[in-house]
């Protein structure tokens, strides 16, 4: 179907806009129910602990006390499921050891809730929580991913084995790649920590869940990015309630960035509680807990080798890899580490031999999830610092070592897609063309002359590259089915042309930030030929959308636009068939072009409306053709789709401090075709900044006992307007080959692309003054850079 | 025990009986249901809640209802002009597209206006420095920064 009216391509302003400017989003914690409770947690102030006993004696006497729960009163029900199975690599299955909505036996991490109190007003929940009395018995913690799976570790769960929750490898042969490595003349090792990060949505969690005793129903608000995956999962798996009994709404949502995917266990415990009380619940986290419960990011502990011949060319490369889980095993967070990392071990490059094994640990910690990204900046982390490195290594230019390796261009269509080492097939892609706009837009060749001059003059200036690739569009079903997915992937597309020839919209992809009711008007009314006012986009209400799968893995467009598409393409067909009616001709014969059905070569034709109208009201009708104009559609992806890049960052290191100032950041994209670039480069702004926030100011430091030592604003470093400079943001277009619309997905790859080039960076400086440091720890604070010098 | 207090709030005047530990996010989100000023954190450090408190940038939640009496206080919801027409800030903030999410917004907003009032025309370095204390998550501050620039040229034009 061809472009219409232009609307695809624009940077259209925000529709939803004015609602947040002038303060009337409506968020989960703004919505008060009739006869509204508030609900406040105990929580375990230890990392490990035993419950020995919990009175709630005096709590329940306090004023305002509606109900408390605790662990032995939902000991019958089911904990939080895991929506991905891995199996370790004897074929056993992984272990999942019950994930409880409140603990009974002992705190497994800082923040594990061990009773709920309900109360008229959010204080006196409060209250009554501190009066709410538990005896613990503090046991020995464990921490870190690799030393959670040595012999004699405290154990987080009594029947998991060296806490380990599977082993998994992934490519060739290991003997081929050691042999592969052993010939190479020239290995780059490094040992590095992918660290710890807290996703930090300003907005934080907030659940309301009612019951309607008459109609047995239930209604939970939920701060979600995917309401219907949060019904199947609390209906099915949790409680047992049948799905029709339960609407989930995903109102307006400050932000995901992953935290906000997950199932978790204040949903369902709500919405029990709502059953047991017969009045609405409300919890909003306080920021303490979000630091606490919302499911961290990354944590690796990595060994990496990558071998060269002696012209630079890639041989083999070689990663083993302990990933932390935490203390129970989050929605999606077994195929962080493997399939969403160790498939991404390619990279750009033409690697003829890989091999990744990972070892995934539970610790006494906060459960680590998918965190913008998810698995692919771990994996671009590794491959990118490992090729800057390399560069400083043998002597070469780091842009030049990466063109010697990149994967030729390929466009998907007339040449096939590229079949990695590591079970993924590439889409299109066009490597050099994101590296060499890169460079043009830096001035590579000035800028490294300024760096020699600066360095004669005492100054450490660094250029850090990375060139990222990720998996989007997040998934075929039979695909990822194949590798332990316990959910289709598809999304769910509903076109309803109304009888005056408006247009509602029913998505699965939530927005809570990325502009769907912007961007996704833009295809519908450039597709149908007609003004974006006249279409109108809804999502997040499970009684609305049929279903959906919702927004992460940079999908929404990718996933839920092509199910629009298919939709459109669907009403489009139907449409031609009343239209021919309408001009006594054949169907066949009529184009749909600007809004308008047209008998080929002629003047003859009928508008849209029209045509919805007759649909409507089918007095004079197409035999045998049903009257509306309303389909949905179900879009499962042919494959995922492969955005990369090319990020280089610019950076000052204060040789007498170590502090970095961050001078450039020249970010080059190739996400697909592009709907509203306006947004495209926002989410580029947003993903940049969250991920140079790893490379310097974040990390979440826990203690030998499972404290969270930097658990507030205070503590753990948010990066903030005085940080930055603007972005440069290019774009390069190579389209998706298997969508619709063409397109990639934008979402993730400013926080992929963008972390190790700040490292790199900051590496680069430290070389051009003579110091040879491998690697400095993230994030790289003044003290962590001024040592690395000394 | 409550405290009666009196305020003004986008030019409407309330006396309510308060609690003296609530703090004045909750009176204006809880008691008066203006709820576009949000709650982001617990230490004060993220910013979503700021206000103007006698027209000046205030963090909500940094100050109880009862420390607010005989305040002028103005909110997200009243700081468009009384015939809807938006302020720069808000015009600047859709056509730059200084939001994503729409979370940090509001504070983002009432603490760039205080800027604005502090100085008329202020540098790309000022507006970072003056947003040092809101945190947004999603737009990586570059269209926030541009957002206030806009506003910055737009008032201009106008006062001249």
């Amino acid at each position: 179907m061809s472009t219409t009216n232009g609307l695809i391509g624009k940077s259209v302003k925000r529709v939803e806009d004015k609602r947040f400017i002038t303060g009337h989003g409506r968020y989960t914690d703004d919505i008060v129910l009739p006869h509204q409770t508030y609900a406040s947690f105990v929580r375990s102030p230890y990392g490990h602990a035993k419950i020995l006993s919990v009175d709630i004696t005096e709590a329940k006497a306090m004023p305002g006390v509606v109900a408390i729960f605790t662990g032995a009163d939902v000991a019958a029900v089911n904990g939080v499921p895991c929506g991905w199975q891995v199996n370790f690599k004897n074929g056993d299955l992984m272990k999942e050891p019950k994930h409880p909505l409140l603990v009974a036996d002992k705190a497994r991490h800082a923040g594990d809730a061990i009773a709920i109190v309900i109360a008229e007003t959010q204080a006196q929940a409060v209250d009554a929580a501190e009066a709410v009395v538990v005896e613990y018995e503090e046991l020995p913690a464990v921490v870190d991913a690799s030393k959670a799976a040595e012999a004699g570790a405290p154990l987080v769960h009594d029947d998991v084995p060296n806490n380990t929750c599977y082993d998994w490898a992934l490519g060739n042969p290991i003997d081929e790649v050691n042999a592969a490595l052993a010939t190479s003349a020239h290995v780059t090792s490094l040992e590095f920590v992918n660290q710890r990060l807290v996703p930090n949505a300003i907005e934080p969690r907030a659940y309301n869940a009612s019951y309607d005793e008459y109609g047995d129903k239930y209604t939970l608000y939920t701060s979600t990015q995917n309401p219907h995956l949060i019904r199947l999962l609390m209906c099915a798996f949790v409680l047992g309630i049948p799905e029709q009994k339960v609407r989930v709404v995903g109102p307006d949502v400050g932000g995901g960035f992953g935290s906000k995917i997950f199932h978790y266990t204040e949903e369902a415990l709500l919405t029990w509680a709502t059953r047991q009380i017969k009045r609405p619940v409300k919890w909003t986290s306080t920021r303490s807990e979000s630091f606490l419960l919302d499911a961290h990011g990354r944590d690796h502990i990595t060994k990496a080798d990558m071998g060269f011949d002696a012209e630079g060319n890639i041989t083999a490369l070689r990663v083993k890899t302990f990933a932390n889980l935490g203390a129970y095993l989050s929605t999606f967070a077994s195929c962080v580490p493997t399939y969403l990392h160790g498939t991404l071990l390619q990279g750009l490059y033409t690697t003829p031999k890989i091999n990744v094994d990972v070892t995934a640990t539970f610790t006494n910690t906060t459960a680590v999830d998918a965190y913008r990204g998810a698995g692919r900046p771990e994996a671009t982390y590794l491959l990118e610092r490992l090729m800057d490195l390399a560069a400083h290594e043998m002597n070469m230019d780091p842009a030049e070592l990466r063109f010697k390796n990149f994967i030729p261009p390929f466009d998907g269509v007339t040449q096939p897609g590229y079949q990695t080492q590591v079970a993924l097939q590439y889409d299109s892609g066009n490597y050099h063309g994101v590296l060499e706009k890169g460079l043009e837009m830096l001035g590579y060749a000035d800028l490294r002359k300024a760096q020699k001059e600066a360095a004669n003059n005492g100054k450490l200036i660094g250029i850090g590259f990375s060139t990222y690739i990720e998996a989007c569009g997040i998934a075929p079903s039979a695909v990822v089915g194949s590798l332990g997915a316990r959910a289709g992937l598809y999304e769910v597309g509903q076109v309803r042309v109304q009888p005056t020839g408006k247009v509602s919209v029913y998505t699965g992809s939530h927005s809570h930030g990325q502009g769907h009711e912007t961007t996704f008007a833009q295809v519908v009314a450039d597709k149908l030929g007609i003004p974006m006012d006249d279409v109108e986009i809804i999502h997040g209400d499970s009684e609305s959308v049929a279903f959906g799968m919702g927004t992460y893995g940079s999908r929404s467009l990718a996933v839920g636009g092509s199910a629009i598409v298919k939709s459109i393409e669907k009403i489009v067909e139907k449409g031609k068939k009343i239209a021919a009616h309408k001009l006594e001709a054949n169907a066949d014969d009529i184009e749909f072009a600007e809004g308008k059905f047209t008998v080929k070569g002629t003047d003859k034709s009928v508008a849209f409306a029209d045509v919805a109208l007759t649909a409507y009201v089918p007095h004079h009708y197409p035999a045998g053709l049903e009257p509306g104009l309303d389909f949905s559609s179900f879009y499962d992806p042919a494959n995922f789709t492969y955005p990369f890049g090319c990020h280089i960052a610019v950076v000052e290191v204060d040789k007498e401090t170590g502090k970095v100032q961050l001078k450039r950041f020249v970010a080059v994209d190739d996400v697909g075709n592009i709907i509203n670039p306006m947004i495209v480069d926002g989410q580029i702004h947003g993903g940049v900044v969250q991920g140079v926030g790893q490379a310097l100011f974040e990390g979440a430091e826990y203690d030998e006992n499972g404290q969270l030592t930097n658990g507030s604003y205070m503590d753990y470093c948010m990066p903030r307007a005085d940080d930055f400079p603007m972005i440069e943001t290019g774009t390069q277009v190579t389209p998706c080959p298997h969508n619709p619309l063409g397109v990639k997905g934008a979402g993730e790859a400013g926080c992929i692309g963008s972390t190790p080039a700040v490292v790199n960076a900051v590496i680069d400086a430290l070389w051009s003054g003579g110091h040879k440091v491998k690697d400095i720890r993230m994030p790289l604070t003044s003290e962590r850079v001024w040592r690395a010098m000394q | 025990m409550s405290i009666r207090i009196n305020v003004t709030v986008n030019g409407v005047a309330y006396s309510h009986d308060v609690e003296p530990r609530l703090l004045l996010v909750n009176y204006l989100r809880d008691v008066l249901r203006l709820t576009g000023t949000h709650v982001g954190c617990d230490t004060s450090s993220c910013g979503a809640c700021t206000i103007h408190v006698n027209g000046k940038a205030t963090k909500s939640c940094t100050m109880l209802a009862v420390q607010a009496d005989g305040s002028d206080i103005t909110t997200i919801e009243g700081i468009a002009a009384s015939d809807g027409e938006l302020h720069p800030l808000q015009e600047g903030f859709r056509e730059c597209h200084g939001l994503q999410c729409g979370f940090c917004t509001p504070g983002m907003i009432m603490t760039a206006a205080d800027i604005l009032q502090n100085c008329a025309d202020p540098t790309e370095e000022e507006i970072r420095a003056g947003l040092e204390g809101n945190f947004c998550r999603c737009t990586g501050y570059h269209n926030i920064v541009k957002s206030v620039q806009y506003a910055a040229a737009k008032m201009k034009e106008v006062t001249v």
